[in-house]
């Protein structure tokens, strides 16, 4: 047994109780090269039944589904900044097409180059201690044999408590007509279980076309991740680096991870993520002291003077 | 085209600053955690499920020390107060037909999975202890069965009612919401003290002042304990206690502790004055539940602003690289 609430798990199916547990699976999710073509939300939507989320206008960049939520299990952030991309060299110059006319000697160069478009695509981060899970009062929430969490649709009663337990504000419960799909119910990401249990990729990693989303063994696909920062960082992308990727952080790291251009907080991601859970013992020992203080003061009010 | 905002905080001329302003970056202004889907259910609920903690504590007492209105108020208060809980409960629900799912499991990690196995103890023997209170209406078999187990499932019904009353602190603070996270330390001693001030409150209000006495201690004792615990929480929450003093939130956690703070200093009057017992008990049932919906309240306030959830892990992390 590792840790249950907090702190690194180094197997955290064998801990749920699979045996044999078989290699913990998940995302690598590079930002640095998503093209906001917003497949994986569409790919998404297709596999697995997702209900639309509204035809909106939200007026922030080409973002038009603006969070993750029920109806929404792969959201694509765009951000628009007027920011230098440090030094790195895009390679555009080299193409046969020909150098970009703004790099040429002489021409104006503008506000062109002084605009970054950051993209990315946001994800249930299947943490290794997920609070959603760990709340969930009927067991629908539950772990799987790849390390991934996933809801039990035919189990949920739509309590709602994973909603407000998720650092991440990923996981939501689905409004709608009555004769909606799992209305009620809280919906997110399953990494595609289904899929998985036929050996195939989630359909987001499948339909990616840059190999932004990277699915697969997370041993291996931490090591990418890792390769790609110091190439990035050798490349002069000094403000590269990856979320969810640390074992010893507040989720115990992530089985969906990332690698950010820029702080987590300005894509909506928390900065610092703990999952709730880790201050559960100290809270049921606060409340078994305000339980006896109620006790208490109970029997006070009887013995303390006859009337 | 909107920019990613960057928001300075200010401190509003009124509001005390709790800490320095901080800058601090978020996606569009939009919230990073998701507040409850929860409507005004869950905090009728806090206040009911509490109002039956101490309404049966109240009941057993009375009957072991032989006050019959006492003993009648506390069990039927507490009949009354977990049905109407419950049903708020399943009300609230996604798919309120599974209600029963969650006694397919026994999780420790759940408050919520807690809580309702709790209540599978209490809610029966509340019942049957309300039941008896009621048995000239009831068809004579089923009232000589109340009859005779009314004392041991009001004991019951009483040994279980101080989970009760704290376990629903415990629920609030086990999420990611800051307003409630970050008064987990605290929560179970305010809401255990708003319990036996709104018990303390109806008993006040229904029962005769010459029986009243432990119905007033109780009150009292348990205002005392909320106000002393909710002005610790604020001083211990940081930035995040400005949740519970701003807004529709802070308004009526202020009426609250102002109510329960009249009701406390009416029960100075209330030994001799029938009707200065019944405002006591009044303003002190009201006070409990103006602070159960207004840390309701100020829990979603926290999570829809991301500055709550931000600002604190921000400073988190620079504490930890110092």
């Amino acid at each position: 047994m590792g840790n249950q609430l907090f702190g690194p798990e180094p197997d955290v199916a064998a801990d749920a109780g699979w045996h044999p547990s078989q290699p913990r699976m998940g995302f690598f999710t590079d930002t640095s090269v998503c093209i906001g073509c917003k497949a994986c939300e569409v790919a998404c939507k297709e596999w697995n039944g997702v209900p639309e989320d509204g035809f909106n206008l939200l007026g922030s960049s080409y973002d038009n589904t603006g969070a993750l939520g029920a109806n929404t299990w792969r959201h694509v952030a765009f951000i628009e900044q007027s920011r230098r991309l440090s030094d790195q060299e895009p390679g555009i110059s080299r193409l046969p097409t020909g150098p970009s006319s703004s790099d040429q000697d002489g021409a104006p160069s503008g506000d062109r180059t002084e605009v970054r478009w950051l993209m990315e695509s946001d994800v249930c981060k299947h943490c290794t201690h997920a609070a959603c899970l760990d709340v969930c009062p009927t067991g629908s929430l539950f772990r799987t044999e790849f390390g991934t969490v996933v809801v039990q649709d035919d189990i949920c009663n739509g309590c709602g408590y994973c909603i407000p337990a998720c650092p991440f504000g990923v996981i939501d419960r689905r409004r709608g007509e009555p004769e909606t799909k799992n209305v009620g119910l809280a919906q997110k990401c399953t990494l595609c279980y289904d899929r998985l249990g036929q050996g195939m990729t989630p359909a987001c990693a499948q339909a990616c076309p840059t190999e932004s989303i990277q699915f697969g063994d997370l041993d291996e696909l931490r090591s990418r991740a890792e390769a790609r920062l110091s190439a990035l960082h050798d490349r002069g992308v000094a403000e590269a680096r990856l979320y969810g990727h640390d074992p010893e952080d507040g989720i115990g790291g992530a089985g969906a991870t990332f690698l950010l251009l820029d702080q987590p907080e300005v894509y909506g991601l928390p900065p610092d993520p703990v999952v709730t859970t880790r201050d559960l013992p100290a809270m049921w020992r606060k409340a078994g002291l305000a339980a006896l203080s109620f006790a208490a003061a109970a029997v006070a009010a009887f013995v303390g003077r006859s009337q | 085209m909107t920019d990613v905002q960057r928001r300075r905080r200010r401190s509003r001329g009124a509001e005390r600053p709790m800490v320095p302003d901080a800058e601090f970056t978020s996606y569009y202004g939009r919230p990073v955690v998701k507040p409850a889907p929860w409507t005004s259910e869950i905090p009728a609920y806090l206040f009911l499920g509490g109002l039956a903690a101490g309404s049966a504590v109240l009941g057993a007492g009375a009957d072991l020390s032989r006050r019959p209105r006492l003993r009648q108020t506390g069990r039927l208060g507490a009949l009354g107060a977990i049905t109407l809980g419950l049903a708020a409960l399943v009300h609230d629900l996604g798919k309120p037909s599974r209600f029963l799912n969650m006694l397919r499991v026994v999780k420790p990690t759940s408050p919520m999975s807690m809580g309702i196995w709790v209540l599978a103890l209490f809610s029966p023997a509340a019942s049957i202890a309300g039941a008896a209170e009621l048995q000239r209406w009831l068809p004579r078999p089923l009232a000589r069965l109340v009859g005779a187990t009314a004392r041991p499932a009001g004991l019951a019904a009483a040994v279980t009612a101080p989970a009760v009353a704290t376990y629903t602190a415990v629920l609030l603070a086990d999420t990611a919401t800051p307003g409630w996270h970050e008064a987990y330390r605290e929560l179970p001693f305010v809401f255990a003290g708003s319990a036996a001030s709104a018990a303390g409150g109806l008993a006040m209000l229904a029962v005769p002042r010459s029986e009243a006495g432990p119905a007033r201690r109780m009150a009292v004792g348990g205002a005392v304990m909320e106000l002393a615990a909710a002005q610790r929480m604020e001083s211990s929450m940081g930035m995040v206690a400005e949740t519970l003093q701003q807004g529709r939130a802070g308004t009526m956690l202020r009426l609250g502790k102002a109510l329960t703070l009249a009701g406390a200093a009416g029960s100075l009057l209330a030994s001799r004055s029938r009707f200065a017992a019944a405002a006591s008990g009044a303003a002190f049932l009201a006070g409990s539940a103006l602070n159960r919906f207004g840390t309701f309240e100020a829990g979603q306030a926290s999570a829809r602003d991301p500055k709550y959830t931000v600002v604190p892990q921000r400073e988190r992390i620079r504490a930890r690289d110092d």
